[in-house]
This record gives structure tokens, sequence and C-alpha cells, in this order.
């Protein structure tokens, strides 16, 4: 294929992408300075409380704000819903108060008095025969002949009951920020955002105020898997709430409150059916999924997952329910189809006696056009788990009550390259620039940016100065889906390969060759083939005189720097107490592939990460609600149990690279390994116990009771 | 809070023993009325001996963080943590949980861990409090955060102070520690972003270098 100007450079070539480079952002985040819109400050700051409804489904009668009103210190108390309004969830924001101080906030919100019209709710979904006319059901979806495949007197069935509940995005930092009127017209807010570049006009649209006259900056953000692209009710009350009293107003919500209503994933339950041949070939699916997203309901997963099965019917029932409305949730639909599909194939294994790496290889043409990938992959995963030596058939038969199994499952994500545009600059110092509007959700954006800059101008990563978090700078896409490297490394790539030849034709002339006889490497401008004739950076950046090289670089644009489309496959090595019902992590392994990988240090840990966060929801995450009071019970942390330090065992990755792999270009990778964490543990705990526990989290309670109707055998 | 159970297991003259109904009296106006000074008995000692009641408006204060003395003037049911954001903008360490569990607050209270969501600003008065601030004073890193940044023991970071606080805490008092060891020792931390692997192998790996310049032989596995 013929070479195109921004391409990547070849693997040989490869000086920083690729490497293992530590972020950085490091030093700040390990020293404390990194500033997150929680920390900003602003002088003569007023905070904000909010008064959340108690109830699921209530209409507000009436609202009385007078004594809140008198309470020294408080500078303005706001209702955000008025009379007669309709809440549909517990936590739902009612009125809003600005004090001097955070306590005095807290205290205003105790004298306000509501009234409420308590009605109907709705908060558990998992015994379909109890939502009444919260349940619609969607049109029953047929491809082939599904019948035949399942009256075939030769076919395999297996039957199973499966599902996982609401669980909840609970980000470190809360949502929320900072408002302040930088004069009477002009609106500046620090939000912990996913989506710097696209809140100014979501907040102008909602305000009325021109786009222009809005900025909103996030420096650092703690953490937002998908909860956090919206400038939401509270930050546009934020901007009311600053405008009303003339100063500047933090608002962050408080743990429980962010727990109630900022960000779900919805539940999936189901009831599976699967056919297949003798010999493990896949023959037909039947499935019948309800779940619930909180008032919106939840739509069908993308079932079956990965291996297109041929020969389908599938019912769904959307329910929609008083729980908190869902938001995306890393890799949305992912992990619920992937943990029912999995879970549903593993149990036909099984019963048709087979090693489940053996039955996925066996219908792999089902996966196409990642056949070959799924198979590199799980012979990867197979060798680093140590499949062969430690995988046996269902139920641990060694003697005592601990018992080890092993499981696998497989999953996809598109991901890709958002739209960015980026500012370069080359200035006469010899200082380089990169300057856009995205985000670092700690994923490592500036890294990525700061590498692709270093590596197409010869320098070491510390040379290049990454300005992202403001919407002054040029726009760039929202960090969702997986589509924020793609994007920003194709706008980085492209913007400095055109600056260097701005910078190359300077020097040019006084090298005495052409420009196109330039390269730049190991921090000099040389002539290529004869590195003595060559100029150090800051040298050719002097010839600039006083003028900076400024380019936009743009994604997508010319030459193919990235595409979309991943595989992955993951183990888990599981010992479950059979007396206790506990759980144990020995081991994950993830196998990954994500096109060329900018810097292997930050995308290993993006594999660690979501494998913890997959552990987390397999075994201790749910949206606990009481559908006595409609509310939720676990919206702290203290019982909102996340994986801890000492649950996640040891935890392999290995990424695919090289051939096949680097020259697919820059795809991303936040989504796809928090996918199959759920299934792949499901299915070592029924290999350990020899029964499914079906469904998540793998509660000792639940392990306990899966044991108590079989297992083992 | 230790200085409260001290004082009531120790009252300052023998003969001056509590009764049930004096202690009740003085658990009566912790609840009720607000808190009573740090150095002073917790409880009303005798009738004629009345407790100093501080609160609830704003009371001065006096901090010692990071080897220097900060006057504030705060309602004594104020956090140290909220003393240290909203007061002296000192914002390292983080809100996450405002209950005791996730750490993300830690800071270190006269040589031991604490959370500082957790304990009231008055009730840190006359201990040395240090921070994640003064840790890294002087804009240089201290080995704790050298090994964070090497083993990439972040993501979104917002955890991340209050993990190398607490992993500073932790290896001042375990020196040699095997990774069951740090999981124990960092058990009271939580990451979302999961960063565990890079914590675990940066809290060995900052044992094992700080071991290496004393010449001593680290045993916990990176």
């Amino acid at each position: 294929m013929a070479k195109c100007k921004y391409d990547w450079p070849e693997a040989g070539q490869r000086k920083l992408i690729g490497k293992r480079i530590s972020r950085v952002t490091g030093p700040a985040m390990a020293s404390g300075q990194a500033k997150y819109s929680y920390d900003i400050n602003r002088p003569g700051m007023l905070y904000a409380r909010l008064l959340a409804c108690p109830y699921a489904h209530a209409k507000i009668k009436s609202i009385d704000t007078s004594e809140a009103e008198k309470l020294p210190g408080v500078k303005t108390v706001r209702i955000i819903q008025r009379v007669g309004t309709e809440i549909q969830w517990a936590g739902d924001e009612i009125v809003a108060v600005v004090a001097e101080r955070e306590e005095i906030a807290e205290d205003a919100l105790r004298r306000i008095k509501v009234e409420y019209e308590k009605l109907p709710h709705i908060v558990h979904e998992e015994d379909l025969s109890q939502v009444g006319d919260r349940a619609k059901p969607a049109a029953e979806q047929r491809t082939g002949d599904p019948d035949a495949a399942f009256k075939d007197p030769d076919a395999v069935i297996s039957e199973g009951y499966y599902g996982l509940p609401v669980i909840i995005h609970c980000t470190p930092e809360t949502h929320g920020g900072v408002a302040e009127w930088v004069d009477a017209e002009n609106l500046r807010v620090w939000i912990s955002t996913q989506n710097v570049s696209g809140l100014p006009p979501q907040i102008a649209e909602t305000l009325g105020t021109p786009v222009t006259n809005i900025q909103a900056l996030c420096e650092y953000m703690g953490g937002g898997f998908g909860s956090k692209f919206s400038p939401d009710r509270w930050g546009i009350e934020m901007a009311r709430l600053a405008k009303d009293v003339g100063k500047p107003v933090k608002l962050m919500l408080q743990r429980e409150h962010d727990s109630m209503v900022a960000g779900a994933r919805p539940s999936y339950f189901a009831k599976i059916r699967v056919a297949a041949k003798k010999d493990g070939t896949l023959t037909g699916w039947e499935s019948d999924t309800w779940g619930t997203g909180g008032p919106g309901g939840a739509t069908l997963p993308p079932i079956p997952y990965v291996l297109n099965v041929p020969n389908q019917i599938k019912r769904h029932t959307s329910v929609a329910t008083n729980v908190g409305p869902a938001r995306a949730w890393r890799a949305p639909g992912h992990p619920q189809a992937c943990y029912l599909t999995m879970t549903a194939l593993d149990d036909l294994a099984a019963k048709l006696n087979m090693d489940p790496i053996e039955f996925l290889m066996k219908n792999l043409a089902l996966a196409k056009p990642r056949e070959q990938i799924y198979r590199q992959e799980l012979q990867k995963a197979a060798e680093l788990a140590e499949w062969t030596k430690n995988w046996h058939p269902r139920g641990d038969k060694s003697p005592g009550p601990i018992k080890r199994g092993l499981g696998v499952s497989i999953h996809t994500w598109g991901g890709g390259g958002h739209n960015s545009l980026c500012n370069v600059a080359i200035h006469p110092d010899g200082s380089v620039e990169i300057t856009l509007g995205s985000q670092d959700l700690g994923t490592g954006t500036r890294t990525v940016i700061a590498i692709t800059a270093a590596e197409t101008f010869g320098l070491p990563v510390e040379a290049v100065t990454v300005n992202i978090g403001d919407s002054k700078y040029p726009p760039s896409g929202g960090s969702g889906g997986s589509t924020t490297v793609g994007g920003v490394s194709g706008s980085t790539r492209r913007g400095c390969v055109d600056a260097l030849e701005q910078l190359f034709a300077a020097v040019a002339p006084g090298l005495g060759v052409p420009a196109e006889q330039l390269e730049a490497a190991d921090g000099r401008i040389q002539v290529k083939g004869d590195a003595a004739k060559s100029l150090t950076w800051k040298q050719a950046c002097a010839k600039l005189g006083v003028k900076s090289v400024q380019v936009q670089g743009k994604n997508p644009g010319p030459c193919q720097l990235g595409s979309s489309g991943v595989g992955g496959v993951q183990i888990a090595d599981v010992s479950v107490d059979t007396e206790t019902g506990i759980v144990k992590i020995n081991k994950m392994v993830a196998v990954q592939d994500c096109g060329l990988i900018i810097d292997l240090k930050t995308a290993e840990n993006q594999c660690y990460g979501a494998i913890t966060m997959g552990i987390g929801y397999s075994l201790f995450e749910e949206k606990i609600m009481d559908q006595v009071t409609g509310r939720m019970l676990n919206p702290n942390l203290d019982s909102y149990k996340l994986a801890g330090i000492g649950d996640i065992g040891e935890i392999v990755v290995h990424m695919m690279t090289g051939p096949g792999y680097d020259d697919r270009g820059v795809i991303g990778l936040g989504e796809p390994p928090v996918i199959a964490p759920g299934a792949a543990i499901s299915n070592a705990v029924a290999n350990a116990i020899g029964v499914r526990v079906p469904t998540l989290p793998l509660t000792p309670a639940k392990v306990l009771a899966a044991l108590a109707k079989g297992g083992i055998a | 809070m230790s200085w409260k159970k001290d004082k009531v297991r120790k009252p300052a003259k023998p003969n001056e023993a509590l009764t049930r109904r004096d202690f009740l009296q003085g658990a009566g106006v912790a609840v009720s009325g607000g808190l009573l000074v740090g150095r002073e008995p917790a409880i009303a000692a005798s009738p004629d001996e009345k407790a100093k009641v501080l609160g609830p408006e704003a009371v001065p204060i006096t901090l010692r963080i990071n080897g220097k003395a900060q006057k504030l003037t705060l309602e004594p049911r104020v956090t140290l943590l909220d003393a240290l954001r909203n007061h002296l903008d000192m914002t390292g360490a983080k809100k996450m949980c405002d209950r005791g569990t996730c750490g993300a607050c830690t800071v270190i209270l006269d040589g031991k861990a604490v959370y500082a969501c957790s304990v009231l600003a008055i009730a840190a008065q006359g201990k040395e409090i240090l921070t994640i601030e003064g840790l890294a004073a002087g804009g240089k890193l201290h080995p704790v955060m050298t090994a964070f940044v090497e083993h990439d023991a972040h993501q979104c970071g917002f955890c991340t102070p209050g993990f190398v606080m607490a992993s500073k805490a932790f290896l001042d008092k375990n020196p040699n520690p095997l990774q069951q060891d740090v999981e124990e020792g960092l058990g009271g931390n939580l990451c979302r972003c999961g960063v565990y692997v890079g914590v675990r192998q940066a809290a060995l790996d900052a044992a094992k270098a700080r071991l290496g310049e004393k010449g001593g032989k680290a045993h916990g596995k990176v």
C-alpha cells in the first residue's frame, strides 16, 4: 500500500508509540496538585445544596421555603420543580439552597417543608408478574427457522435463567461543579464532565444565553464511566443560582444523592434456550428478556452476543420503574448481553460435555469478521491461564470445601475515532503546544496526545505541552464509546505532520537541501541519510523568527489512522468456599486487541481497571431498592460495595500487537475489557461448584442457595 | 476519637470518679449542644465546675498542618476535611464518600493515617497534621509518589492522594511488607477506576527502594 503522508511510523521507526510510558499527569495526581472541578474554590464562592424528593413516585402538593430563607447565612432558595409536578424517582431535585457555608446550606434544607401526594411506585422488576402495566412488551423478532432447530430430535438443548441487576456508576468525584458569571453576560463553569466541548451548546439552549458567552472548564475529572455528558439539572441550576446571588456557586452532589440519581446501568433478566448439534455446532437461540433502566425502561440488549447463532426467536419486555434514570454505563448494553449469552452458551457446553474453549472455537464462524482474532486470543488466554492444566469438567471433585473453577468469555466493541480539531503550535523558542477541547477521564488522553506529538517531532514526551479541558479550545468530541484516543491521536498526528512541514520549509534553505529531504529525529532536524547535516530542534525553531507555526489538525482526515471493531477474551480462575459461599478471584486473564496502541502502560492499566470494575459488578455491586419505601437502600460507599485492593487476585493482561493488529490503526479501549468479567467469573463459579448461580452479583447467599439446589455432582 | 475515650477512662482526679449520672449528663451535652474543647474533659466533672461548651457558633481554633500553625474560625461541627478543603484551599484530600469508608481524604495525624472526613477540626488541635501538600513540599515528589507514577497507580487520580497518604503511613509502620500485608494495610481505601494492581506494585516498590537505600533486603513480591 502506498505510504500516505500522515500514516503512523512503521514499527521499526517508532520511538515512543507502543512503549510503556508513564502518564504525563502522574506527578500532579500523585502529589495532590491536580485540580478537579470539586477542588475549585473561587473568591467569594458560596455553596449550594439540593433538597431531594424522598418518594419514588409522588406529586408535589406544596412547598414552603420561608423558614429556610430566614436562616442567617442563606443567600437564596430556589424552587426547581413546582407544585403539581409528578416526580418519578426518589432523589429527584425539588429545591436548591445557596448559603455562605456548606453546613448552613445543609441546615436550610431541613427547614424546607414539602408536602407530597404519594403515588404507586415500582422499583423491582425481576419478578415480571409484579410489575403490572409497567411492562411494555416489544414485537417478537425471528430469524431463520427456530422451531425446526429446537424440534430437531438430535439437538441438544440447554435452558436457563440468567440476570444482572441495576448497578450505578459511582464516580469517585460526584457530579457537579462551580458556576461563575464573569460579568452580566458571560458564564464560566467548571464541571466534572466527559464532554467539555459539548457542554456550552447544551447550557446555552436551556439558559437562553449565547453559546459564545459560555466557557466550560474541566482540567481534571474524577471518573465518568458514561454518566457525565450532560450539564444535567444541577449544572443548569448552579448557573442560575450564581446569577441570582451574583457570586460563584459550588454545587456538588452529595454521595447519597449521586447514587440515587446520577447514573444507573439497566438490569436484564432472561430465560434462554440454546440448541446445538451433538458436535457443538450452534443451531438455535430463543430468549425472553426483560429489564429496566428506570422510567425509560430498557431496550433489547444485543443478544445473542458476538456469536450470531442461526435461527433465533427473541421476545423482550421493557419495564418502566421508579429506580432513577439509566445512563450510558461503560460499553452500554454489552456487559449485560455478554453475560446473558456467554453464561447460556457455557451451560450448553457443559451439557454437551465440551470444554467451553473448544465449544467457542467450534462456533467462531459465527463471530465474523473477527473469527481469526478470537481464535488467536482464545489460544493466548488459554495459555496464560494454564487452561489445559487447570480446567476440569463442571464440579470440582477434589476433597475439601474450597472448589476451584475456570470460566471463559469473549466480547466485542466498536470504538474508533471521534471528530476532533486541534491547534498545533511550534514556537520560535522550541516549545510545542497541542491545544484542543478534549478531556482526560483518567484514560490518559493528555499522555496519548503528548506521545503522538513527540513521536512526530522526534522529541521527548516532556517537550510537549498539552492544553485540554477548555471549551474555548478547538472542539473535540465527548469521551464515550472508546473514541477519544482515536480522535485526538488522529487530529494531533495530522496537525503535527503539517506543522513539521512548515518548520522544514523554514530551515531547508539554511541546510541547503529541499524541505522534502528533511526529517525530525532524536531532537534534531536533519537531512535524511546524512545526520551530520542537522540542527537541534531549538536551533531549527529559532529560524522561524518571531512567528510561531500554527496549524490545525483534524480527525477524520486524509490517510487511515484508525479503524473500528475489536475482540477480546477473558478467563477467570476462582475459588468458591462451599461452606460460606464466598467467591475469591485467584486470577483473571485478559487478552485484548485495540489496533495500534499509543501507550502500552496506560492501555494495560485500562484493562487492569476494567477487570477490577468487572470483579466489582460480578461479586458485589447492586443498586438495592426497597419496594416499601421506593428508595435505594445502599446509596453510600459503606453499603454500595466496590471491589477493594484485596479482592482482585492476580490480573494478567496481554495486549495483541504486531502485524494484523497495529495496521488497523488506533481504535480505543475504554469499553471492551469491562464487558466480559461477569460471564467469565460466573462461568468459573459454575465450573467450580457444578451449578449455575443465575444472577449477578455472586453473593455468598446466592452461591449457597444455588448449592442447596444441587451442584458439584 | 481517642481524646474522648482517654478522658473518660482517666478522670483528672481519682476521687472524682464518674457516676453513671455524670457520664450521661456529659454525653447529653456532647450530643445535643455541640462539642467540648479537645483538651478539656469530655464530661461535666462536677455540678459546680461547668464544662466549657463550644458552639454551635464558630470558634477560633489552631491547626498545625505540615509544620505550620493555621488559625481558623470554625463551627465545632466542621470536619478536618472541610476545614482543609473549604477554609484553607488545601484540596489534595478528596471528598468521595464523606463517611469514613473510601479513604480518599486520608491525612496523617501524629503519624497515623486517618479519614479527615471523620475527624472534627477542633479534635485535630494540638496534633501534627500531614497532608498530601506537605508530603510533596517544595515541589519534590516523595518516593511513594514516584512509585505511584512509575507503576501508573492512578487513572482519574481522584483517590490517588488518599492512597499515597495511606501508603506512606503504612510503609512507615511496615517497612518490609508482603503483598498480603499491602492488601490489608491499604484495604481502607477504595478506587472506582480499579488501579489496585498499580497501587500494590507501587507500595511494594516504594518499600523496596527505601530498604535498598538502607542496605536492607525486601521480601515483598513486586
